[in-house]
């Protein structure tokens, strides 16, 4: 039968191996894989300030971004790609909350450079490799593309 | 209770149900925003609510850790704590920075990363108390005249999750290097070092409660814990599917995750069989039904909604849906939320001398608490799996389908205030213990 020194062999024996192995796919991840899959050649000092601005006004707080964040909002990720320009720079500068169908966004009344800055975010963020990620729906859309 | 500064714990669990209360309000807020009703919008709009409502979580678990520390180590270690009034400085230092934190929220002083919403100047005083509490359980340990195996996992347990907070303080201006270091702090404490806590807690409390013999007890604890970080260290790759990192993210994530639910089987199957093979003759059944409680109900709600999915291929429809509140609804209360109530329920006769715990209001506490929060967990998976075939296969829209998914809302507000209720009577119990007093030291 296993006797206690056993078990924390299995415990720290595992815990290391695992641990170590995670930080050498996490280093290559890093190092290689992450650079190419967000084009961070694309990654200019514009985009730079859309993403703090991003953080300082808690978007993931409604949005989700990469899939992450609250479930009050849509899912941004391909925003800039599903709405265009106009219709994104139209919702952040507004003075009256965005509700195009009932939910309320705070309305951020963004000057229109920080709506630049944001918008590049979006449209850098939307190039990003997801490995397939959003699916494209099986079905027909009912999204009313104003572009 | 054995030791004088045992009674420190009391304050750091007092703390912990005031931000617990605090938390329900703002989950109820955001639960009426859902149904439409967000006439709060001006003033509490929802990424307030939001931020506010998953940072309550997060440091009312943490005081109940740190309260479970400061009860259990002296015992453990057979020494008072070194110094009881840097513990009494540590949870006031701790409490303003957690209300400096969400009055913050309410005026746009934040950052918004999920889960790690603070920022980063009031992070730094969360690295000093952080280390301060550290401090005083390392040199307690150090000083007493034991070292148990349930000591250390949970002190192990204590100093990692402190060290895994620095990562998440690093600014990137790559948001997948963002999210991919700010999992390293939210998934590796939660499916990771906080279960060395939640497993030290609960082998403390089974060694108590059953009364089998500690060795077999502290045994079993390395193999969960072992369990726990094979499968949950790798297991990070299920946040790394869809986010901008490589696709071999997909099959080490998958097959990983696959393995977590057998850690908390594990779990499970550990505090039954203890419980069976124990005596069953302590008096205090509550503290009892709390810790089976949170070893099934963390299988149900870590292990197996999790599972649900972590698969690669279902997790390209729910990423990012009502689906995920599904399963941290129920994980984290049968993890984290329990497991303090748990050591709360079996510390509070002891700190005080007042036995309460085969009182009417205590089960329905348990029970009403646990109903209702599995009721909330239907709720939120009706309404997120409706959501992933409608938006996600049917490519409705975002808000058309929003507003076909109020109704279980509803029905998520229903149980939430049968959740409510056993919390309030759960609060309620506490508070007739009274305060503690040194009147209820046993000595040997």
């Amino acid at each position: 039968m296993l006797s206690k020194s056993q078990a924390r062999a299995f415990f720290l024996g595992g815990t290391i191996l695992t641990f170590a192995v995670f930080l050498g796919l996490s280093w290559h991840t890093l190092s290689t894989e992450v650079p190419k899959k967000t084009n961070e050649h694309n990654l200019t000092q514009q985009v730079i300030n859309g993403k703090r601005l991003w953080e300082a006004n808690n978007c993931m707080g409604c949005h989700t971004i990469l899939g992450e964040g609250a479930y009050y909002a849509p899912e941004l990720t391909k925003a800039f790609e599903r709405r265009g320009e106009t219709y994104i720079k139209a919702a952040l500068m507004s003075k009256e909350p965005w509700s195009p169908r009932g939910r309320k966004m705070v309305a951020y009344a963004f000057s229109e450079q920080d709506a630049n800055d944001l918008t590049a975010f979006l449209k850098w963020i939307g190039e990003t490799d997801l490995n397939g990620f959003p699916a494209k729906p099986k079905y027909k859309s009912t999204v009313n593309p104003s572009k | 209770m054995k030791f004088k500064s045992q009674k420190v714990a009391y304050w750091f669990f007092a703390l912990s149900m005031l931000l617990l209360t605090l938390q329900l309000v703002y989950g109820f807020i955001m639960g009426f925003a859902h149904m439409g009703y967000d006439g709060l919008h001006d003033f509490i709009p929802f990424n307030t609510a939001r931020a506010v409502h998953t940072n309550l979580l997060v440091v009312w678990l943490l005081s109940g850790f740190m309260g479970a520390a400061y009860y259990i180590i002296p015992e453990e270690s057979e020494h008072e704590l070194v110094n009881v009034k840097l513990a009494y400085i540590q949870l006031i230092t701790l409490a303003i920075v957690g209300v400096i934190a969400i009055i913050g929220y309410h005026f746009n002083y934040w950052e918004g990363r999920k889960f790690l919403e603070i920022p980063r100047p009031l992070d730094w005083l969360v690295v000093a108390n952080v280390l301060t509490f550290l401090g005083l359980i390392l040199a307690t340990l150090y000083k007493g005249k034991k070292r148990t195996t349930t000591a250390l996992v949970m002190t192990m347990g204590l100093v990692f999750a402190a060290l895994l907070y620095l990562p998440g303080m690093i600014w990137f201006d790559n948001q997948t290097m963002d999210s991919f270091f700010r999992w390293w702090v939210v998934h590796l404490w939660v499916e990771g070092v906080w279960e060395l806590i939640m497993g030290g807690i609960l082998a403390y409390l089974l060694i108590k409660i059953t009364g089998v013999d500690r060795e077999v007890i502290e045994k079993w604890l390395y193999v969960i814990v072992g369990l726990t970080f094979i499968s949950g260290i790798l297991g990070t790759g299920h946040h790394y599917y869809y986010i901008g990192a490589p696709r071999y993210w997909l099959m080490i994530g998958g097959i990983f995750s696959a393995l977590e639910p057998l850690a908390f089987l594990g779990m499970a199957l550990f505090a039954l069989a203890m419980y069976r093979k124990g005596e069953k003759n302590h008096p205090n059944k509550l503290a009892l039904n709390w810790t089976l409680g949170t070893a099934i109900v963390s299988f149900v709600g870590a292990g197996l909604l999790g599972l649900a999915h972590t698969l690669p291929q279902v997790n390209l429809y729910t990423h990012g849906t009502l689906v995920t509140a599904m399963h941290g609804h129920l994980a984290f209360w049968g993890a984290y939320g329990m497991i303090v109530l748990a050591i709360i329920s079996y510390s509070m006769p002891n700190m005080t001398g007042r036995n309460l715990y085969n009182t009417v209001n205590g089960s329905l506490a348990f029970w009403l608490s646990n109903i209702g929060m599995i009721g909330m967990t239907v709720a939120f998976g009706v309404a997120g799996v409706a959501q992933v075939y409608l938006e996600r296969i049917m490519g409705v829209e975002f808000g058309d389908v929003q507003k076909e998914i109020q109704i279980h809302f509803g029905i998520l507000i229903i149980c939430a205030t049968m959740f409510s209720v056993g919390i309030g009577l759960f609060i309620y119990e506490f508070l007739r213990y009274g305060q503690p007093s040194d009147e209820a030291i046993i000595y040997e």
